[in-house]
């Protein structure tokens, strides 16, 4: 079978999963729609393996891909096939997204149990692997598109699972338009692609492009720019970035899912894919790293104070995710890539090791509630340090080598760029620092009331109520179930997330500076055209941002140590000195109310005008007055109706004869 | 051939039936000037055909006859209708459609 075969089995295993969960629900008992689920994943990572296999045994330059089913659409002189680009990035893309989703699947068959939408849940995650599965292998624009939609049809529909939580449809409704907002920036990009260089294809495109635009020509600033606002809006970047957060309305593995696998990255992969024409356009590039950037270090500050763990880790993800935009539109996409990959690992591993917790300690989500479950919850507690200690790059660990690779290179393309790599060490120590706020605060410390129960062997239970607003629910569909699951006592879970564990931990074996740079060489056949591919850092630079990074990772958590453990109570007093600055970094940089003022007030004020005003004046003046004078009209010429036939006989004669006379005399 | 006094009878007939229309009130007289004036129009296009020596005129001829015809049954079947609802047989009574 070739790569492209496989590829198509890639796409079909979830579909046909989501298909057959999402109209057989009624016949699947128990937690078999959890394990058909998973399978049909796993067998598309599998699927995805051969497809790696077969493209490796190609020969190098044979390595892209493009094959058709069918036409899609074709109108006019448009043809579009339904297309899918296979090459090493989109592969990449499959085994990262397929790998996590298989464990994220694999998890949530335990830790939705008792979930009356168990079914719907798994039908719904299913169409979510297969949507961002259409988005990375698209192979041309319109394919891209559809799967982009999908993903934020998905998203919508997951984050507002419990959809008898009313917090929870606001945040789908919000992660919605938001998402609206890129696909409309995505589609008018693609037309525009289309205007200038009369194709769809990707690799057509990217050919044309680089044949009729000069660098920095306005049309290819304009196509990247409106590219990115769809990628920042799928990957919570600044200003499009307010929905991440509350997306942590959904259960906790769709946040994960979201987080690791799909969604979110998928901004990454459309600037590291259309990498021709952000090469074509080195401001829109550089814009893209300096939104990337300031994504980073705001929501790096905005994890600092927030409490709802599981919002924490949300803010982390837009964090790295900064991370991976300034690395693929510097040039780093091999780096970008590959901490895309390792950030799926351990950001997939926090919160499989929050919902643990959050299960533990009966549904709350704030971690003023949590301490001291490292007897209680060895495993989970365990897993949640590993992650930790990948999110913050401590030396070892997957994120060390990911992050600083991206920071190294910015340092070397010098000058400007330095801006990137003195940021990205900055918010490299902020990271390090909340990801042990996390650690230390759960796992150290006095054990919490749920914590002593559960060493006893008892899971504290509660009256189910929306962690968020405090109102009392019930436990029927709609809302989460009434069993609690933690890591400890669910095999499934566990394995999960001892699987994340490990590849936390040595997933960055695979491009260690000086080492091995397996990734950089897979992706060579995709990026060789670009002009950053020379742009190497010597391993001596490398190790040296390595160990600047290791040195700022062990400081950040050593002050982690100091604040919560060593003096717990500093922070509280520092949060009281620095009142202004803990408001402003709590109410999230007041972002929310931003986009009130500038986006939802003007709108609705000018509708309430529009509505006062011109629909009252105009509108309303047109109708009545063209009702007015049909009326008035009408009145005026009733009188001729008489009724009176003999009258109407006169008026045919009499106009007859005035006719007759008329041509008469107009003839002589 | 000269039609001048075909056509002064036809226009004669024709003024006939345009004043009983106008100045009866009985429908059924009214008919039977609408059928006047019908004729009088039939007997100028005869004229006509025959000072231009062809058949179009006779054959619109036997048409006005067959609209006449057609004109009668409705006619005569309003005035039957109107007779057996016990109507006012007065066209100047009747007119319920005055705006």
């Amino acid at each position: 079978m070739s790569a492209s075969d496989f590829a198509w089995l890639v796409l079909l295993l979830p579909l046909a999963g989501s298909m057959v969960i999402a109209l057989g629900w009624r016949a699947l008992p128990g937690r078999t729609a959890g394990y058909l689920g998973t399978a049909s994943i796993g067998l598309a990572f599998a699927c995805s393996l051969g497809a790696l296999i077969s493209l490796l045994g190609e020969p190098h330059d044979a390595r892209q891909i493009a094959d058709s089913l069918y036409d899609y659409a074709s109108a006019a002189s448009l043809e579009i096939p339904l297309e899918i680009l296979v090459d090493p990035l989109s592969v990449f893309m499959c085994l990262v997204v397929t790998g996590v989703s298989t464990l994220i699947h694999l998890y949530s068959v335990a830790y939705m149990d008792s979930d009356a939408g168990y079914r719907r849940f798994f039908a719904l995650l299913n169409f979510f692997v297969f949507s961002m599965l259409v988005l990375v292998l698209a192979g041309n624009f319109v394919v891209l598109i559809v799967g982009w939609a999908f993903v934020g049809f998905a998203s919508y529909a997951l984050i507002s699972f419990w959809y008898r939580r009313e917090t929870a449809t606001r945040a789908g409704m919000k992660a919605f338009v938001i998402n609206v907002v890129g696909d409309v920036g995505l589609v008018i990009a693609a037309f525009l692609v289309f205007r200038e260089l009369g194709t769809f294809g990707f690799l057509e495109s990217f050919e044309a492009a680089r044949e009729t635009f000069s660098t920095n020509e306005g049309t290819v600033v304009a196509i990247c720019l409106l590219m990115l606002v769809g990628a920042f809006a799928k990957s919570a970047q600044l200003p499009l970035h307010t929905w991440l957060p509350d997306a942590m309305e959904g259960p906790t593995p769709v946040s994960a899912l979201i987080h690791a696998a799909t969604m979110v990255t998928a901004g990454v992969y459309l600037i590291a894919r259309m990498f021709p024409f952000f090469e074509l356009a080195p401001t829109a590039a550089d814009i893209s790293a300096f939104i990337g950037l300031a994504t980073l270090v705001v929501a790096a500050t905005i994890a600092l104070v927030v409490t709802d763990l599981k919002r924490i880790i949300a803010y982390s993800t837009m964090s790295q995710i900064g991370y991976m935009v300034v690395g693929v539109s510097i040039g780093a996409y091999g780096a970008g890539l590959f901490h895309l990959m390792t950030h799926a690992f351990f950001k997939a591993l926090l919160f499989m090791a929050a919902g643990s917790v959050i299960a533990a300690i009966a549904g709350r989500q704030s971690i003023d509630g949590m301490s001291g479950f490292r007897r209680a919850l060895p495993l989970t507690s365990g897993l949640l340090i590993v992650g930790a200690l990948a999110l913050a790059g401590f030396p070892g660990m997957s994120g060390f080598f990911s992050k600083d690779e991206i920071l190294v290179f910015a340092a070397e393309r010098g000058g400007m760029y330095w801006i990137f790599a003195i940021g990205g060490y900055v918010a490299a120590f902020l990271t390090a620092f909340y990801a042990f706020r996390i650690g230390f605060r759960v796992v150290l410390g006095e054990p919490c009331p749920e914590a002593r129960e559960l060493e006893r062997g008892h899971l504290a239970h509660a009256d189910p109520v929306n962690p968020l607003t405090g109102e009392p629910e019930d436990t029927e569909v709609g809302f989460p179930g009434p069993e609690h699951h933690i890591a400890e006592r669910a095999r499934p879970m566990a394995i999960a997330m001892g699987a994340l564990g490990l590849l936390s931990v040595i997933g960055g074996a695979l491009q260690i500076p000086g080492v091995s740079a397996g990734l950089e060489h897979f992706f060579e056949p995709t990026f060789e055209e670009s002009a950053f591919h020379e742009v190497i850092p010597s391993s001596g630079s490398a190790w040296l941002g390595l160990a600047v990074g290791g040195a700022v990772a062990i400081a950040g958590i050593a002050l982690a140590y100091l604040l919560y453990v060593a003096r717990p109570g500093v922070t509280a007093r520092l949060a009281e000195r620095l009142s202004g600055v803990h408001r402003f970094l709590f109410n999230r940089w007041y972002f929310d109310q931003l986009q009130d003022a500038l986006v939802y007030r003007p709108l609705v004020g000018a509708g309430r005008f529009a509505n006062a005003v011109f629909e009252r004046f105009v509108v309303n003046g047109i109708v009545q007055g063209t009702v007015g004078v049909v009326r008035g009209a009408g009145s005026a010429v009733r009188g001729a109706q008489s009724g009176f036939v003999r009258g109407y006989a006169l008026l045919l004669v009499g106009g007859f004869t005035a006719l007759g006379v008329y041509f008469l005399a107009a003839a002589s | 051939m000269d039609i001048t006094w075909y056509l002064v009878l036809s226009g004669l007939l024709f003024a006939i039936g345009a004043c009983g229309v106008l100045l009866r009130r009985s429908p059924l007289v009214i008919l039977l000037c609408l059928e006047l004036m019908l004729n009088a129009g039939s007997l100028a296009l005869i004229a006509f055909s025959r000072a231009h020596d062809n058949q179009d005129g006779h054959v619109f001829a036997i048409v006005v006859m067959v609209v006449a015809a057609c004109e009668v049954v409705v006619g005569l079947g309003l005035i039957v209708a109107m007779f057996r609802r016990r109507l006012p047989l007065d066209v100047d009574q009747i007119r319920v459609l005055r705006g």
